[in-house]
C-alpha cells in the first residue's frame, strides 16, 4: 500500500499529465484485464496451485466470443446456420474459459498431475486451439454493441472498471465470508488437515480452476472489445503479469496466505508503474528492467514486514 | 561408570544466560555445567526453554546476555559451523537430512572429501562412512539413498554425521521421539561408548523413564529459569516432576465410573488390506464394542496396527476396508470423513501439525474447520457464531489464547492439541478417536487432557485412545485392546491390565 502511495506521489510530481482524469481512468482501464486475470489466479495459488494457462485460455475465449458473434455456427450439410446475439457469443466464449479451467482442475485432482505441468499443458493446448479456430488471422469488426464492453462508459466510469470492480467484491465475499473460501485458505494451508477435517478437496480445487478459467474468458472478451479484434496472440505472457500482481500483493506462493485486496494493489502497482514509464518516456527495454526489479523490491520488502511482526 | 568424573571440572559451562525475544524474556539467568563423560538430562516442560538454551550452546542464537565457556574458556558462537569446529554439535529433534542424497552425501555434506582435482572422492568418503556406521551397528552400504532408511536409521545416520566431527560435546534434542525400542537400546549403546572417550552429552528429552536408564545428572528448567540439578542417583521421577511443574502431580487424576449399558460403536470383522500388498493385512478381523461413556485404550507396537484400526474407522481408506460399522444401533456405510462425521464419529490424528491444524490459521477458524455448515447459511459463515463457537471451547477447555484470532502455529504443544479437540468436539460427535493425544505435550497439558477425556466420557461419549505410553492406557482406560501384528489378542478389563500383561499380548506372535 505504501509503495503504491510512494508512486503515485513521486509520478505525479514527475509528469503533469498523471494526476488528470483521462490518465487515471486510462490506467484503471489498462489494468481490469490483468485484474480480472488475476482475481481467479490468487484462489488457485491461495490452494497451493499456479495457472499458467490464463493468457491462452484468455486468447481462445476472445477468439470463439468475436467468431460467435461474427460469423455464427454454420453447419453446410445440414443447410443449417445459427446466428448469436451478443450476449449468446459472451456466454459462449465464458463457458469455453470455465470448461478449460474445470480440465484443469480435472487433470490436477484426478490424475494427480502438478499444476505446474496440467496448466503448462494446457497453455499450449488452448494457444494451438486458438490457432485452429481463427486460422491465425485476426477476427474484426465485431460491432458497436460488443466495443461497448470494452470502451463505453457507465455513470461516468468506465465499463471494463466496472466489470472487474464487480468481479473483485465478489471475490473479497466469497474469500472472507463463505464456506468455500474457507475452503480455499484451508487446503492451501494444509491439505491433510483439511482432508481429515471432512473438506473435498477435489471438488474446491475443480470450482477454482473454473473460477479461474472463466476469468480467463471474461479477460478474453475484454480484451477482443476493446480492440474490435480476436488477436490469436492476445493475451501472450498475461500469465507472468498476473502472477506478479498476486505475489506483490503479499499472496504465498505455498498457499493458504494472502488476500484479494493484496492482488488488487498489486495489480495496480504494476499498471501504475507501466503507465508512468511510458509518461516519464522511458525506453521500452529499461520499462522491462525496472519492473522486474521493482516485482523483487515488493517481495522484499513483504518478507522484510512479516518478520517484523 | 562414576569413577573419578565427579572431580573433573565441566567442560561446557552456562554462566546467567539470558535471552529475551522482542522483549519476552524466553531464558532468563540460566546457568548450566556438562561434564566429559557424562550424560546431563536437561528436562523441563514445552516452552521451559530446554531448546533455546541448547540453540544458544550450539551457536544458532548467537545474541544473548551472560556467558559460555568451553574448557574454561569464553566463547560466543557466531554459527553452528563454528561451534561444531570447536567441537559442539547438535542433533536436531527434526531431521536435517536430504531424502534423495546417499548416507554418505549426507554425512559429509558441508565437509566433503576432495581430491586433487577439486572432485568429489567417492572411495574415500565411503570407506569413512562404512567405519563410522559399523560403530553404530548399521550394516547398510554408504551410498543407499537416505529415503530408503526408516526413520530410526535416519536418526542414527544423524548421529554418525555428529560422529564424524569429533565432538567433544553432544547435545541431543528428543533422539528417541520417532524410534523403535530396538533402536533405542542401539543409540543407548551408542552413547555409553561415547561417554566412555569422554564425550559430554547433553539429552532432552520428555521421556522420564528413559532418562533414568541413560542420564548420569540432571538439570531442570522451569518458565527460562534453572529449578535445580543434581545426579539421577538418589532423585525419584515425582522429586524431577515437582521440580518440573512445581506442583505434585499425583492425585491430580482421578479416574470416574462412567460406563453405562448402552452400545455406542460396534465394529465387527475390521480388515484393512494393505494398499502395498494385498496379500497383507495392516487391520486384521478385528472386531469390539464400545459403550457410552466407555474409554478404551488401544496399545500395542509400532506398526501393529493401531492407527490403521482408527483410520478404518473413520473412512479414510474405503478401497481397503471391509466390516461391519454399527452406531447406535445402526449400521453406518463409511465412505469418507463425511460420512464419519455425519455418523458422530470424529478423529483427533496423531500428528496435529501435519494432520490436525492448518498452522497459518487462526484459532477460531481451525474450531469450526470440520462444522462449518452448523454455522453457515447458503454458503455463508456467521462469523459472529463462530467467534462465540471458538469461544466456548476455549473456555470449556481451558486453552489458553490471547484472542480467538491468535495463529494456532504460535501456541504450546498442549494447547494446539486443544484446539484439535475442540473441532472435534464441535461436531456432537458420539464417538471420539484419539490418536496419541498427549505425545510431546508437557507434564501439565497432559493432566488436563486426561481430566478433559475423562469429563467427555462422564457426558455420554464414546472414547478411544491410542497410546504408546503404557501407564497412560491404564490410567485412563476401562477396557484396553492390545493388537498385536495386525490382530487383536487380548481384550482387557481395567482391574486385569497391568503392563506386564499388556507387553505379553502385545509381543504375541502370530500363531
Amino acid at each position: 500500500m505504501i509503495a503504491l502511495v510512494i508512486m503515485c506521489i513521486a509520478l505525479s510530481l514527475l509528469s503533469d499529465r498523471f494526476l488528470s482524469p483521462e490518465n487515471t481512468w486510462n490506467v484503471m482501464r489498462q489494468i481490469s484485464v490483468n485484474m480480472v486475470i488475476s482475481v481467479g489466479m490468487t484462489l488457485v495459488i491461495l490452494t497451493g496451485g499456479i495457472d499458467l494457462s490464463v493468457g491462452s485460455i484468455l486468447a481462445l475465449a476472445g477468439a470463439v466470443t468475436a467468431g460467435m458473434l461474427k460469423f455464427g455456427a454454420e453447419f453446410t450439410d445440414m443447410n443449417l446456420y445459427i446466428g448469436f446475439t451478443l450476449l449468446g457469443a459472451l456466454v459462449g466464449g465464458t463457458l469455453v474459459g470455465t470448461f478449460l479451467g474445470w480440465f484443469n482442475g480435472f487433470t490436477i485432482t484426478k490424475f494427480k498431475v502438478p499444476p505446474f505441468v496440467a496448466t503448462l499443458a494446457m497453455l499450449t493446448i488452448a494457444r494451438g486451439l486458438t490457432m485452429l479456430w481463427t486460422g491465425g488471422f485476426p477476427i474484426t469488426g465485431l460491432g458497436d454493441n460488443m466495443a461497448f464492453i470494452g470502451t463505453g462508459w457507465f455513470l461516468g466510469i468506465p465499463m471494463p472498471v466496472w466489470i472487474s470492480a464487480i468481479i473483485v467484491l465478489s471475490a473479497v465475499v466469497l474469500t472472507n465470508k463463505t464456506k468455500l473460501g474457507r475452503h480455499i485458505y484451508a487446503i492451501g494451508g494444509n491439505e491433510t488437515a483439511a482432508k481429515l477435517s471432512g473438506l473435498k478437496i477435489k471438488k474446491i480445487k475443480i470450482i477454482v480452476y473454473s473460477i479461474a478459467g472463466a476469468l480467463a474468458g471474461i479477460g478474453g472478451i475484454l480484451v477482443t472489445s476493446r480492440l474490435d479484434s480476436a488477436q490469436p496472440n492476445a493475451g501472450f505472457g498475461f500469465e507472468l503479469d498476473s502472477i506478479a500482481a498476486v505475489v506483490i500483493g503479499g499472496t504465498s506462493l505455498s498457499g493458504g496466505k494472502g488476500t484479494i485486496m493484496g492482488t488488487v494493489q498489486g495489480a495496480l502497482i504494476i499498471g501504475v508503474l507501466n503507465n508512468g514509464l511510458v509518461l516519464l518516456n522511458v525506453s521500452p527495454f529499461w520499462q522491462q528492467v525496472i519492473k522486474g526489479f521493482v516485482i523483487l523490491l515488493a517481495v522484499v520488502i513483504e518478507k522484510f514486514n512479516s518478520k517484523e511482526e | 561408570m562414576e569413577k573419578q568424573n565427579n572431580k573433573e571440572l565441566p567442560i561446557l559451562e552456562v554462566r546467567n544466560v539470558s535471552k529475551n525475544f522482542s522483549g519476552v524474556y524466553a531464558l532468563q539467568n540460566v546457568n548450566l555445567d556438562i561434564y566429559p563423560g557424562q550424560v546431563t538430562a536437561i528436562i523441563g516442560e514445552n516452552g521451559a526453554g530446554k531448546s533455546t538454551l541448547m540453540k544458544i550452546v550450539s551457536g544458532v542464537y548467537p545474541d544473548y546476555e551472560g556467558n559460555v565457556l568451553l574448557n574454561g574458556k569464553k566463547v560466543n558462537f557466531k554459527n553452528p559451523k563454528e561451534a561444531g569446529e570447536q567441537g559442539v554439535v547438535i542433533i536436531h529433534q527434526e531431521l536435517n537430512l536430504i531424502p534423495y542424497l546417499s548416507i554418505a552425501e549426507n554425512l559429509f555434506l558441508g565437509n566433503e572429501i576432495t581430491n586433487r582435482l577439486g572432485l568429489l572422492d567417492y572411495p574415500a568418503m565411503h570407506k569413512q562412512a562404512k567405519e563410522l556406521l559399523s560403530r553404530l551397528h548399521l550394516d547398510i552400504h554408504p551410498s543407499t539413498p537416505l529415503n530408503q532408511l526408516r526413520v530410526g536409521q535416519q536418526q542414527l545416520v544423524e548421529i554418525a554425521k555428529a560422529l564424524l566431527l569429533d565432538s567433544k560435546v553432544l547435545i541431543m534434542d528428543e533422539p528417541t521421539s520417532a524410534i523403535s525400542n530396538h533402536e533405542v537400546e542401539l543409540l543407548f549403546k551408542i552413547i555409553n561408548e561415547l561417554k566412555s572417550k569422554g564425550v559430554a552429552i547433553a539429552y532432552i528429552s520428555h521421556k522420564l523413564k528413559e532418562l533414568f536408564e541413560i542420564a548420569d545428572r540432571y538439570a531442570v528448567l522451569r518458565d527460562g529459569q534453572s529449578m535445580g540439578s543434581g545426579m539421577m542417583m538418589g532423585t525419584s521421577q515425582d522429586q524431577l516432576i515437582q521440580l518440573m511443574v512445581g506442583r505434585d502431580l499425583k492425585n491430580s487424576f482421578q479416574k470416574e465410573k462412567t460406563i453405562s449399558a448402552n452400545e455406542v460403536l460396534s465394529v465387527e470383522n475390521l480388515k484393512f488390506q494393505n494398499p502395498e500388498n494385498k496379500k497383507d493385512y495392516l487391520v486384521n478381523d478385528v472386531s469390539f464394542s464400545l459403550k457410552k461413556g466407555e474409554i478404551l485404550g488401544i496399545c500395542g507396537l509400532m506398526g501393529a496396527g493401531r492407527t490403521e484400526v482408527l483410520e478404518a474407522i473413520f473412512g479414510l481408506h474405503p478401497k481397503y476396508v471391509s466390516g461391519k460399522i454399527t452406531i447406535d444401533g445402526k449400521e453406518q456405510k463409511i465412505r469418507d470423513v463425511n460420512d464419519a462425521i455425519a455418523a458422530g464419529i470424529g478423529l483427533v490424528p496423531e500428528d496435529r501439525k501435519v494432520q490436525g491444524l492448518v498452522l497459518n490459521m487462526n484459532v477460531a477458524k481451525n474450531t469450526s474447520m470440520a462444522s462449518l455448515d452448523e454455522i453457515s447459511k447458503f454458503n455463508f459463515i456467521n462469523q459472529k457464531r463462530e467467534a462465540k463457537l471458538s469461544k466456548h471451547f476455549t473456555e470449556k477447555l481451558n486453552t489458553k489464547v490471547s484472542s480467538p484470532k491468535q495463529t494456532v502455529e504460535k501456541l504450546s504443544g498442549g494447547n494446539q492439541q486443544k484446539v484439535v479437540i475442540a473441532k472435534w468436539l464441535a461436531t456432537n460427535p458420539k464417538v471420539l478417536l484419539l490418536d496419541e493425544p498427549t505425545r510431546g505435550i508437557d507434564v501439565g497439558a497432559k493432566s488436563e487432557i486426561y481430566k478433559l477425556i475423562n469429563e467427555l466420557a462422564s457426558q455420554g461419549m464414546g472414547i478411544i485412545v491410542v497410546s504408546s505410553e503404557l501407564p497412560e492406557i491404564l490410567a485412563i482406560s476401562d477396557n484396553i485392546l492390545v493388537l498385536s501384528e495386525s490382530k487383536l489378542t487380548a481384550k482387557l478389563s481395567r482391574g486385569v491390565a497391568s503392563e506386564e500383561v499388556i507387553m505379553k499380548a502385545a509381543l504375541q506372535e502370530k500363531e
